[in-house]
């Protein structure tokens, strides 16, 4: 903080240092989060284009894929906008250890087609629909027992009218809500400092998420691997996920702060280990060798938590809640 | 055990002058919090100002409010080794207590409706067995105990009637360092208690949510509203609150499906409004608050950064965060009251 304020003034002082490259969340918000979210609108609506005209599984496949890139880049931002009225639950309802959400499909493929209007599939549960739902009908794992096209059509039509939401909530209100922390009447964002701190909560709790359940279900334990608990496997998108979702936050730390060697250092390891890790869906846990591929993917993650929370925290002058880290 | 008598005998030999709350200002709730390095008591009022702080030598957990003096008892946190009986006026120790040998308190307290006898949850150190000690109130003296029903206990509050629900949160820790021991087997129950301590009725939940740790309270009509954090697979979707009524099963109150992730399985706070309409549910890791009414309906989920503590004022719930805010709640969402530098702690505790 008191380097921020220092050079700041130097800053002002100094017309001779030009560059303005004082990341703060004011970067963050133009340069990560909103066109995050411009590029997820684009690509779902995209998405929902193509499924308009032929919802082929095949021919989806694409647009599929980057509209799910998309969403994995602004996944860890879980304030805000995306986290209104559930939207982010049911943009990606993973883990679904119960299956409900196939459950739920096989009753939209089965029943009412009225279920599957623009009027009323939004009401349809959060577990059959999204990328997630998606996913499912693009790469069922048996045969369907009805034509998806319908489904299909109206899961793509959902996603790009969540993100549009999303999206123009941000430009339109929570960017001003951000933008203007700390003035009066701004009961979101008391002061400034808890902006900071709100983004660096969610570049903490997206690489537990990541160790924790993208990397930690598919590993169980060594004696009791489970591979099928892997996140989209399907679509063998299980390690890309990750490795997205590391090169976004890892995009955003650089937005927040010029000064966070170690952090950027332990994010490019975690990103190159992901990169050489020759197993998209985790299917290598069964085996000893393959096991610990994936651990070490999740330690060079563990270790990289630690060092954000040892370095960037401090250097933006926040950490972990006082209460969030320490309950009872 | 310790009999009524006692504590009257005890009574009469107080010799302290009593100071009632009104002389400190009538604060609503207590709350405890850091400021830089130190920690703190303070009071509040009903708008969230602060009507006086009093130093902690260490991080508070919770306090209990005596019914009619001003006297705070500040817990520490688990492995809770001390208590202290805070004069709220002067800010003075007036007594420290120690758990005895072998005991350490657990986190929470509550006074019997005279104000003559303290319980507080404590656990025996090894194996984590619930105790309720008691304690007389004219000079703070370790006065007997009672078997709280279940492995460690965390709030315990009292009814109007003056019997007592304890939350036995089921999880055996180490008695150094608070390392959960038994998740895989671990049991939570809702216990009530006579007034003199007999176990009247215990309820547990259904086997599949052995791992919903019933931890903390609020007293909800003829009973309890109650609130669970989740040490089972993140991956499940579990309610975080229940109500009960002694004499009946205990009824759990999920969210909708688009909200079963909100709170990160974790409740660290639960309050009552005081017409019963509405109850709130905190959860500092997930930074939201979530709104039911009376009959344990969802009706919103609000976020704010670090809100945990949680209390009935008035006709409405105050809420206090890791950022130093007060603030009011209700069906209207959040409204800033006031804005402290000292860091709110886990609990907001209501003056009854």
């Amino acid at each position: 903080m008191l380097l921020r304020a220092t050079l700041l003034s130097f800053c002002l002082s100094s017309p001779l240092w030009a560059t303005p490259a004082l990341a703060d969340f004011e970067q963050t918000l133009s340069d990560h989060i909103l066109p995050g979210y411009a590029a997820f609108a684009a690509t779902t609506q995209a998405l929902s284009d193509d499924a308009a005209k032929d919802c082929k599984a095949d021919s989806l496949k694409p647009a599929f894929n980057t509209a799910y890139d998309a969403w994995v880049a602004v996944q860890h931002l879980r304030f805000g906008p995306a986290e209104t009225d559930g939207l982010s639950v049911a943009i990606a309802f993973w883990p679904d250890p119960k299956g409900s959400g196939a459950k739920s499909q096989r009753a939209l493929l089965l029943g009412d087609p009225g279920q599957l209007t623009p009027e009323h599939f939004p009401d349809q549960s959060v577990a059959a629909r999204g990328l997630t739902g998606l996913e499912r009908l693009l790469y069922p794992a048996e045969p369907l027992p009805a034509d998806p096209c319908a489904l299909i059509q109206a899961t793509t039509l959902d996603l790009a009218r969540m993100a549009k939401i999303i999206n123009d909530n941000w430009i339109k209100t929570y960017s001003k809500t951000v933008l203007t922390a700390g003035d009066l009447g701004n009961t979101t964002f008391q002061t400034r400092p808890e902006v900071r701190q709100t983004l660096f909560t969610q570049v903490v709790s997206a690489l537990e998420y990541d160790k924790d359940q993208r990397l930690g279900r598919p590993l169980g334990t060594f004696d009791k691997p489970r591979q099928e608990r892997a996140e989209a496997v399907a679509s063998a998108r299980s390690l890309r996920n990750v490795l997205i979702s590391l090169q976004s936050l890892r995009a955003m730390v650089v937005t927040m702060t010029p000064d966070a060697p170690l952090t950027l250092a332990g994010f490019d390891r975690a990103i190159k280990v992901a990169e050489t890790l020759d197993d998209p869906t985790f299917a290598g846990v069964a085996t000893p060798q393959g096991h610990l591929k994936v651990e070490i993917l999740q330690q060079a993650i563990s270790a990289l938590t630690d060092t954000v929370v040892a370095e960037l925290g401090p250097e933006l002058d926040v950490g972990v809640g006082f209460n969030a880290a320490d309950g009872d | 055990m310790a009999t009524r008598r006692a504590f009257l005998a005890g009574l009469a030999a107080a010799s302290l002058p009593r100071v009632s709350w009104a002389e400190v200002g009538s604060p609503a709730c207590l709350a405890a919090g850091k400021l830089g390095d130190e920690f703190v008591l303070h009071g509040l009022s009903a708008a969230g100002e602060s009507l006086f702080e009093i130093g902690l030598p260490a991080r508070g957990h919770a306090a209990a409010a005596h019914p009619s003096q001003a006297l705070a008892v500040a817990f520490a946190r688990r492995p809770g080794t001390f208590a202290l009986v805070l004069d709220c006026l002067t800010g003075a120790v007036r007594h420290r207590l120690t758990p005895p040998e072998g005991r350490q308190f657990n986190g929470h307290g509550a006074f019997s409706a005279d104000g003559a006898l303290l319980m507080t949850s404590e656990v025996v150190a090894e194996g984590s067995a619930g105790r309720i000690g008691l304690w007389e109130t004219a000079g703070f003296t370790r006065i007997g105990e009672w078997d709280s029903g279940g492995i460690g206990p965390h709030d315990v509050r009292r009814l109007a009637d003056g019997r007592i629900v304890v939350a036995n949160g089921g999880i055996e820790t180490d008695p150094g360092d608070r390392t959960k021991l038994n998740i895989e087997t671990m049991r939570p129950n809702l216990t009530l208690l006579s007034a003199d301590g007999a176990v009247l009725d215990q309820v547990a939940l259904a086997d599949e949510l052995h791992q919903n740790s019933i931890r903390h309270l609020a007293l909800h009509g003829d009973g309890v509203a109650f609130a669970m954090q989740w040490e089972g697979d993140k991956s499940e979707t579990v309610a975080q609150l229940g109500l009960w009524v002694p004499g009946s099963a205990p009824r759990l109150c999920p969210p909708p499906d688009d909200q079963a992730f909100a709170m990160k399985g974790y409740a660290g706070s639960i309050a009552v409004a005081r017409a019963g309409d509405l109850i709130a549910l905190t959860s500092a890791p997930a930074g939201v608050v979530m709104l039911f009414d009376g009959a344990g309906q969802w009706l919103a989920t609000d976020q704010r950064a670090d809100v945990s503590g949680a209390a009935a004022v008035g006709a409405s719930l105050r809420l206090t965060d890791g950022q130093g805010g007060v603030w009011s709640y209700g069906s209207d969402g959040l409204a800033s009251l006031s804005r402290n530098a000292t860091a709110w702690d886990n609990h907001l505790i209501a003056l009854s």
